[in-house]
């Protein structure tokens, strides 16, 4: 089932507080991560590193509909569901710049964000890995009898993984209240999703299990994100079933770092075509229109995010290295059962 | 002491653990209705229940990684693999899941889970059903890995195992699962990481593990006929592995044969071997010899297989070599 119906531009939906909340959250996620690419430039970022632009719709848009005692899970383009989640730019860019304050402590670096005081339970690095990992959390909250709910979020080529398909029977199976939220940005690195998947809708997927909800819907649209995942929470959650979001979007950017943005596998005019539904711009655009927000406040609120992002990298670049003895912790833990 | 089989031993193992620890649950394929592929949870589920005794469809990927999601958020998974041959569709998630969540969350996420079943050959099952994994799992930091020889050290290490805050491979012998021996009836843990003299000689070595064991002590039984007195190190855990009583033994009896079930290369036998040279250089009178499978997939053929893999008469062969008595 498609969510069809766009909102009213002058009837927004929610509060005009809430609102700003949602644009603020989606303006952070935007800064911090150009600010990603500037340190990754100048060489204070190394390894992988997979930005977020374009996307922040769904990090927002699913998040901001979660309870603190949810879980959340996802892949190694992290860095916007871990500040959607609330983890703080300081913990993050710390660790991307691999230091002692990092979220990991320095040990995981960009595609391994974790904050357990948050249940993020991790940026994973493998495709496809983490899915049957959000079933076995699904299985405990079920097991401890609890009505908590675990978002797996996944890129749109997980689809054709078989750790997917095993992981959504048996959430399916064992009714387990898993919530898998496909990102489809298009592509899969280089490999536009028509060249990879056998499908056209993805959330079709869900076809393919008994009582699995399926849904897509507009990924730049925040309200779309919000609506369609309070539909799909309300059945996990009440019902302890999983369901399948897929949330179509696109991502702006590179796939990582060493990736042109544009030239070998999609063109110019694609990457142009899409960034006219930029996610934070048109979300801007309606609150403008709404009178949610002057431009003063949009300026306002553009000069406090660059203070939080300067702060983040200040706060990164004072953070000491890990010391020499961090190489050999948490390899194991002292047994205390 | 009461005299029960290998599988008795795990199976109460499991039932005393369940029972003392209610986040204790086992997953994997027929180990419910069917009571498992080899009996080791027979009666589980009648007593505890489906939530805790969970057959899985067969999906060694899908529901590894389940075991490590629950782990996560603090349960304590037992995954049953009806094979580690089966589990190889499974190692993203042993490998790059459960070894490492630890440290890639800089300590935030310990993975306080077993992953158990069958490793190495039976009997005439032939190349995809005969591999013994303990050197793939032993490389890799963030695991411990324990090989119980006899049914005393199967029940003791798996429920250390089981008490374990760390991932933990429990490589048991499907053709060790009717061996019988002697198990305490009162409550007993062996530790993980300690290694076990189960023969003491004075003239060689066998540093061994896991099925090897009783090969080992038969190798000894035959060799003292002959007058020839040999330790036998059961290892018993692979990883960590006890150092010192691999040197303790070789600097006493200045001669060693390492026995493994796998394959030669990169084998447990070649990281043991390192060990003496570093520890015991001074001490040796002659090379450490290696017996293990041969250098081939296990083939079907009675015979070609009784070739290919290690056994009594290549163990005396080279204990009797490493003595210069032939």
């Amino acid at each position: 089932m498609a969510s069809k119906k766009r909102p009213d531009p002058r009837a927004l939906p929610g509060d005009p507080v809430l609102r700003r909340a949602l644009f603020h959250s989606m303006l952070l996620q935007r800064r911090f991560e150009e600010k990603v690419g500037e340190a990754y430039a100048l060489g204070k970022i190394g390894g992988f590193c997979h930005l977020y632009i374009g996307q922040e719709a769904v990090s927002t848009g699913v998040l901001s509909m979660l309870r603190p005692d949810d879980y959340v899970i996802t892949t190694y383009r992290d860095h916007g569901q871990a500040l959607a989640r609330g983890m703080t730019p300081r913990g993050i860019m710390a660790e991307l710049f691999g230091r002692i304050d990092g979220c990991s402590r320095g040990k995981g670096g960009s595609m391994h964000l974790f904050d357990r005081n948050l249940n993020f339970l991790g940026g994973h690095g493998i495709v496809g890995g983490h899915v049957p990992v959000a079933a076995g959390v699904g299985f405990a909250i079920k097991y401890r009898g609890g009505d908590q709910v675990i978002v797996c979020f996944m890129g749109e080529s997980v689809v054709n993984t078989g750790a997917f398909h095993e992981a959504l029977n048996m959430a399916a199976l064992w009714k387990l209240p898993c919530l898998f939220v496909i990102e489809n940005n298009k592509y899969g690195m280089g490999t536009a999703v028509e060249r990879a998947a056998a499908i056209k809708d993805l959330d079709r997927r869900a076809d393919a299990y008994q009582g699995m909800h399926g849904e897509h819907v507009d990924g730049q649209d925040v309200f779309a994100v919000r609506e369609a995942t309070e539909r799909a929470l309300e059945i996990c959650r009440k019902e302890s079933r999983p369901a399948l979001l897929e949330i179509r979007t696109y991502r702006f950017m590179g796939h990582s770092m060493s990736d042109a943005v544009s030239g070998t596998y999609r063109t110019k005019a694609e990457l142009d075509e899409q960034l006219k539904r930029d996610p934070v711009w048109m979300m801007k655009a309606r609150m403008l229109e709404a009178g949610d927000l002057s431009e003063a406040d949009v300026q306002e609120m553009e000069r406090e995010i660059k203070t939080i992002c300067q702060d983040a990298w200040d706060f990164a670049d004072a953070s000491p290295e890990p010391p020499a003895e961090a190489l050999y912790e948490d390899v194991l833990v002292d047994t205390v059962s | 002491m009461a005299i029960i089989t290998y599988r008795e031993a795990l199976n109460q193992a499991l039932r005393e653990e369940m029972g003392r620890d209610d986040r204790v649950f086992l997953m994997g394929e027929e180990v419910g209705v069917y009571n498992g592929a080899y009996k080791v949870s027979k009666g589980l589920l009648d007593e505890f229940g489906e939530m805790r005794v969970v057959d899985t469809p067969i999906t060694e990927l899908g529901f590894a990684g389940v075991g490590v999601g629950a782990a996560m958020v603090g349960l304590r998974p037992v995954i049953e693999f009806m094979t580690w041959n089966f589990a190889l569709l499974a190692i993203d998630q042993v490998v790059n899941a459960a070894a490492k969540m630890l440290y890639m969350s800089g300590g935030q996420y310990p993975m306080p889970m077993v992953f158990r079943g069958p490793n190495g050959a039976a009997l005439q099952l032939s190349a995809q059903h005969s591999q013994a994994f303990e050197s793939w799992l032993a490389h890799i930091p963030g695991l411990k890995v324990v090989t119980p020889g006899t049914p005393y050290d199967a029940k003791g290490l798996l429920k250390a195992a089981i008490r374990d805050d760390n991932p933990v491979i429990v490589l048991e012998g499907e053709m060790l699962y009717n061996t019988k021996g002697e198990v305490p009836e009162t409550e007993y843990l062996v530790p993980i990481g300690k290694a076990d003299l189960k023969r003491e000689g004075g003239d060689c070595s066998i540093i061994t593990n896991g099925k090897m064991v009783l090969v080992a002590m038969n190798a000894a039984d035959q060799l003292a006929k002959d007058g020839i007195r040999v330790d036998v190190v059961d290892l018993r855990t692979v990883r960590p592995m006890d150092v010192e009583a691999i040197v303790t033994s070789v600097r006493k009896t200045n001669r060693a044969v390492v026995l493994e079930e796998g394959w030669e290369i990169a084998g447990i036998g070649a990281q043991v071997v390192d060990y003496i040279q570093r520890e015991c250089f001074d001490h040796l009178d002659a090379p450490v010899l290696r017996v293990h499978q041969e250098d081939v997939p296990m083939p079907y053929a009675k015979g070609l297989e009784k070739r290919a893999k290690p056994d009594l008469q290549k163990t005396i062969a080279a204990v009797r070599k490493v003595m210069y008595l032939d």
